[in-house]
């Protein structure tokens, strides 16, 4: 037998890279969703201020993120190329195609799931992480009284404050902080942008439902006695209860 | 006992693999019900035959769904509107009297059309002579006893070897993939104990040559096991993505150029 | 001048003495030899993957779209070997008896002996190229009881034996033809046969794409093309399979051997119109526990017809279980040809059943009784739901319908001990000759006889020509025999195409269809077989004058292949009908009603019939030329078959 192609170059090699890609950001996902579930807590955004300033100085996770980025670019790229070449695969198209008799809705459309997504993410960086990079959003001060635990807060000026502080003093610690909390409390008074939200989580959560046990075929696991279990997981993980929490967001601060 | 039917068909005409085809319609009258769909359009050229039309040209052979000729889709599901069958054991009380009935051939870059519902595929035939088979000569085998399989193994290797090679998969998956057939013989071979030796080096000639011809790529919706005649699983296709995968990033070493 | 060569000396020496004694082609010149098969199931890819691991250059050739589609596919229930694992008594000398006389001893012993012979390597050979057979939980092969055999000694893939050891054969084949020791043409069919000075040297095909015609030479010329079934129109072959190549050969000089000889397989699913166009076997070993019959009136048979009453509203007592009331010891379990023939009686008594009254009940409702619908569904649910699909009747509520239909045709082309035809160079294997199944074959034995032929047989006896030839030199491409055999298929393409009458070339081999099956199926008299005779002849020119065929040779024309194909068949047919004629006796497949004992049976005529009949052609509408080759039995007593 002859020399066989590169991995990558193969079909099963492209396949091998979205499966790999896609299940890094199923994973993010959960640690994004336990970290913004701080926002629900009625504190001003203390918890989720803080909790913004580690995500983004603590070395490790920079590592992460930056493969984080990596992986949403790859898979995109991969999702693109591998689209064109199924697009040639199949030049004459048929008049009459029955795709519903025999495959679900959202495993022919991942393309389409994944470009709602790809939108929403461009707009949700956008507002979010570009802001709160390059200093467009708020600052805040918060004061808790550490006798009573009871915790005050004022809006602070760029120019009096830069970045981050946290110091004790005559029992009560002052937390300065950017107001992500207050960018996001902000963002989500537009409607549009909560029905962009809520439409590109059920995207999310169709494209999760077939992509996450699809992740697992792709990579060679399907065993009959786990993929009950991962099946389970990408649906009612992947495809309720990270996209329905991440939706209740956007809805919360718009309704409260 | 048998009813009668009336039907329209539209039917892709494409006189050979140069020309450009399309859609023709034509009418079946008087059609039993117990007739076979094959039957059907045996009587629609019949009477293309005695108006001296060039007859519907569509493959076909044994009739009785093993041998894997037969290649219609049949509003937009090949091997028509029933599970688990091909289109020669598909019977005309799957339909109703006034339907309009779009048959088209299966279509994939990797499988041409050479005459309006046949299509070329012997890129499936090149692909199992990549590596669809044992290194055994005849004549040297041991006795057929020495070798002990498991029932459950034996079982589970004639359920992937059971494909007929029809193209229902391709035709099906709406990336034109053909993974589903190429599978099913690198898992009835990794299967067997007799399929060990040339086991990673099968798994990767096999999906080398799967790429070449053109197929698309798998995107796991499950077309193809919905339909595919034989029921072959999608457990085959996680199988060969382990030996390929298992083969590339452990046992490159393992090829000879 | 019929000499079958088969070598001297005790049977079971016989072909390991030959093996020695046959020429051996050096290793380095097998290379400069070329071999050309034609049809690619299990005799033919088996013998074209043999010979090109030996060092041959091997060309195939098959009508169909891939080598793997031949009908070998659709064989079911098994493949027969003497192996012996259930150790119930078996042995080679064992299966070779059960076969001659399966056969009603009108079959080559030293043949048959070769055969059971061989038929332990084929399954070691099937099993090292990964053919899934059914096992045991210990690991160890199964076997079953087949066609009412004493002993368990065939081997099965679930009910698709024929496509597991056929997708064996293929893969052998595929590794020679990726080695590049194998050409293969698909869409090619052989229209005619090469011959220089005497010898076969090459073929001429169609491409069924393009309508070229091309000539393809070769040392030698292997004829795996199968069984002419087809001439019946309705059979379970394959609506392709034809006896085209066997029919030019036949007319370039290769004797035809034993045509009437057809297997007319009792469990078929019945024909419900006109409409049909091939009809399907079902699996014999549902006569395992299915039991027959028709009602014992021909009122209530009418009744039933007209669907005034349903198979359970007849009582018991009005139940004829006719297998079950002839053959007490053998039951539903009698061999192929008795059962077809007691069915037939019973539906030319006017007691059949179903719409057309053509049709006998195979009843499931004792055995559910007995074991239970979920056993009977374990055992024969794929059967039971292909009846299911087909006929829209569940078989778990109501008794299935059967009736025979042609299934295999024993005769063929005449070969000798080497498998060679009259014609030096050309052979015939598998269903294509005739050497080995006598006058009717044992269930399971279809599947043996390929493969021993391709993998085990040919690759010997090809070698001894070869190396007798003399010579290494390559065929002469442009000997003037290849120029002009290519004109006459040209010629014989454009007669064909020039028909414009108002018949389809459809029309006219059911004509002929109907004609065999009234008059040369499943019983035969002189009367009819004369009558049929002129049928046939009147039928070719009626085919030659008022056939309707149409388009061009270059294109895929499916007009044109037929038309050549009902051209041969026609022909063929007269032949079928002079072999019958001619056999004034009754024995396996072949009935005669002028032969029957006092109880209806068949009644062999041993002192006038103990031959071959191998016919020679000998011009357009000249009759054929009978050649008789006289079987000897030296090792099995030649006995009335008896399944009272």
């Amino acid at each position: 037998m002859s020399k066989s192609k590169p991995v990558l170059s193969s079909s099963i090699g492209k396949k091998l890279i979205m499966s790999l890609t896609g299940l890094f950001l199923c994973m993010f996902l959960i640690v994004h969703l336990i970290g913004n579930l701080q926002l629900f807590k009625d504190d001003a955004g203390l918890a989720f201020n803080k909790y913004a300033y580690f995500m983004t100085h603590f070395t490790p996770i920079k590592v992460v993120s930056y493969l984080l980025y990596a992986s949403v670019i790859i898979h995109v790229i991969y999702a693109i190329v591998i689209s064109l070449k199924n697009k040639a695969a199949r030049p004459i198209g048929y008049a009459s195609y029955d795709g519903s008799a025999n495959s679900k809705w959202n495993s022919r459309n991942m393309g389409i799931l994944g470009t709602v997504i790809l939108v929403f993410l461009a707009t949700h960086m956008s507002n979010f992480w570009w802001k709160y990079h390059n200093d467009q959003t708020p600052y805040i001060e918060y004061r808790t009284d550490l006798s009573t635990g009871v915790t005050t807060h004022q809006e602070i000026q760029a120019a009096d404050f830069h970045d981050y502080s946290i110091v004790s003093e005559n029992g009560v610690e002052i937390v300065k902080a950017r107001d992500l909390y207050k960018q996001v409390d902000y963002a989500f008074k537009n409607v549009g942008l909560v029905a962009l939200y809520v439409i590109a989580m059920a995207a999310l959560a169709f494209h999760l439902i077939h992509g996450f046990q699809s992740a697992f075929q792709t990579v060679g696991f399907n065993h009959k006695r786990y993929i009950g279990l991962v099946q389970f997981i990408g649906v009612w993980v992947f495809g309720v209860i990270i996209p329905i929490l991440f939706a209740a967001m956007p809805l919360y601060f718009y309704f409260r | 006992m048998s009813a009668h039917m009336n039907l329209t068909l539209k039917v892709w005409r494409q006189k050979n693999d140069k020309s450009k085809g399309q859609f023709v319609t034509v009418q079946a009258n008087d059609i039993a019900d117990d007739m076979s769909f094959l039957e059907m359009l045996d009587i629609v050229n019949d009477e293309l035959t005695r108006k001296g039309e060039d007859p519907i040209y569509f493959d076909h052979d044994c009739r009785e769904g093993i041998c894997g000729m037969c290649s219609l889709v049949i509003n937009g599901r090949p091997h028509g509107p029933k599970y688990g069958i091909t289109t020669c054991q598909l019977h005309m009380r799957s339909f109703h009297d006034g339907q309009t009935i779009v048959i088209e051939p299966w279509r994939a870059a990797a499988f041409p059309v050479l005459k309006d519902l046949a299509v070329d595929r012997t890129s499936f035939d090149r692909i199992q002579q990549a590596g669809g088979y044992t290194n055994v000569n005849t004549g040297g085998a041991q006795d057929a006893n020495n070798i002990l399989i498991p029932k459950r193994i034996a079982d589970e290797a004639f359920e992937s070897a059971t494909c007929i090679g029809c193209g229902a998969c391709v035709a099906a998956c709406k990336n034109a993939s053909a993974m589903l057939f190429v599978s099913a013989k690198i898992s009835q071979f990794a299967l067997l104990p007799q399929g060990q030796t040339e086991r990673y080096e099968r798994a990767q000639a096999m999906v080398d040559q799967m790429d070449a011809e053109g197929f698309g790529n798998c995107t796991n919706t499950g077309a193809c096991e919905a339909e595919c005649p034989k029921g072959i699983k999608l457990t085959n296709i996680a199988r060969m993505n382990r030996e390929y995968l298992g083969a590339k990033l452990f046992r490159e070493e393992d090829i000879h150029g | 001048m019929l000499d079958s060569k088969v070598p001297a000396g005790p049977l079971a020496q016989k072909w390991s003495k030959h093996k020695f004694e046959m020429k051996l082609v050096n290793p380095a010149n097998k290379r400069k030899f070329t071999i050309i098969v034609v049809g690619t199931g299990l005799a033919g890819a088996s013998a074209a993957a043999s010979l090109a691991e030996l060092g041959y250059n091997v060309k195939t050739f098959c009508y169909q779209d891939s080598p793997r589609r031949a009908h070998s596919i659709a064989a079911q229930g098994g493949i027969n070997a003497a192996k012996d694992y259930q150790n119930d008594g078996d042995s080679v000398f064992r299966l070779f008896y059960d076969t001659i006389k399966g056969g009603d001893y009108r079959a080559r012993e030293a043949n048959v002996y070769r055969l059971a012979e061989v038929s332990t390597n084929i399954i070691d050979q099937c099993v090292a190229q990964g053919v899934p057979f059914a096992r045991e939980y210990g690991g160890l092969l199964d076997n079953r009881s087949f066609g009412g055999a004493q002993v368990s000694r065939t081997f099965y893939a679930r009910g698709q034996t024929g496509q597991q050891l056929l997708l064996g054969a293929y893969s052998a084949l595929n590794r020679q033809i990726h080695k590049g020791k194998v050409k293969s043409y698909t869409r090619h069919e052989m229209l005619d046969l090469v011959k220089i000075d005497g010898q076969a040297r090459g073929i001429v095909t169609r491409d069924l794409v393009t309508g070229k015609i091309e000539s393809h030479e070769g040392h030698a010329v292997l004829l795996c093309t199968g069984g002419y079934g087809n001439v019946f129109f309705l059979s379970t072959n394959a609506m392709g399979c034809n006896v085209t190549a066997a029919w030019r050969a036949h007319k370039r000089g290769a004797l035809f051997a034993n045509p009437c000889y057809t297997q007319i397989h009792p469990t078929c699913i019945p024909v419900t119109g006109d409409h049909q166009s091939k009809l399907t076997l079902m699996s014999e070993s549902l006569r395992n526990d299915g039991r027959v019959w028709v009602p014992r009136t021909v009122e209530l048979a009418q009744k039933l017809q007209k669907g005034e009453l349903k198979a359970v509203d007849i009582k018991e007592e009005d139940r004829d279980y006719f297998l079950e009331r002839k053959y007490p010891s053998f039951g539903n379990l009698v061999p192929r040809d008795v059962a077809s023939r007691n069915a037939k009686e019973a539906v030319d008594e006017g007691r059949g059943v179903g719409k057309t009254g053509v049709a006998v009940f195979l009843d499931f409702a004792e055995a559910i009784g007995r074991l239970g619908e979920d056993t009977v569904r374990e055992k024969y649910g794929n059967l039971f739901d292909m009846y299911y699909q087909i006929t829209d009747e569940n078989p778990y509520k109501q008794p299935m319908r059967i009736y025979p239909a042609v299934h295999y045709t024993m005769g063929g082309v005449w070969v000798d001990y080497n498998l060679m035809t009259t014609v030096p160079g050309l052979y015939a294997l598998g269903e294509c000759n005739f050497s080995d199944h006598g006058a009717n074959r044992l269930g399971a034995s279809a599947l043996m006889q390929g493969l021993s032929d391709g993998y085990f047989v040919i690759p010997y006896t090809v070698g001894d020509y070869l190396a007798n030839l003399g010579s290494f030199a390559p065929v002469d491409k442009n000997h003037p025999a290849f120029e002009e055999t290519r004109k006459e298929v040209e010629t014989r393409i454009n007669a064909l195409l020039a028909l414009n009458g108002t018949k389809t070339v459809d029309d006219l081999h059911k004509e002929l269809g109907l004609i065999m099956w009234e008059y040369c199926g499943m019983a035969r008299t002189a009367e009819g077989l004369t009558k049929a005779k002129g049928l046939i002849q009147n039928l070719k020119k009626e085919f030659w004058s008022n056939a309707k065929v149409l388009g061009e040779n270059e294109e895929l024309n499916m007009s044109l292949e037929k038309a050549g194909r009902v051209a041969d068949f026609i022909e063929l047919g007269e032949l079928m009908v002079d072999d019958a004629l001619n056999r004034r006796e009754s024995c396996g497949g072949h009935f005669r009603l002028e032969s029957q004992t006092e109880e209806g049976e068949a009644l062999r005529i041993d002192e006038e019939f103990t031959y071959v009949s191998a016919w020679e052609f000998k011009g357009e509408n000249q009759p054929e030329v009978l050649h008789k080759e006289e079987l000897v039995f030296e090792n099995v007593k030649l006995t009335q078959r008896s399944y009272k």
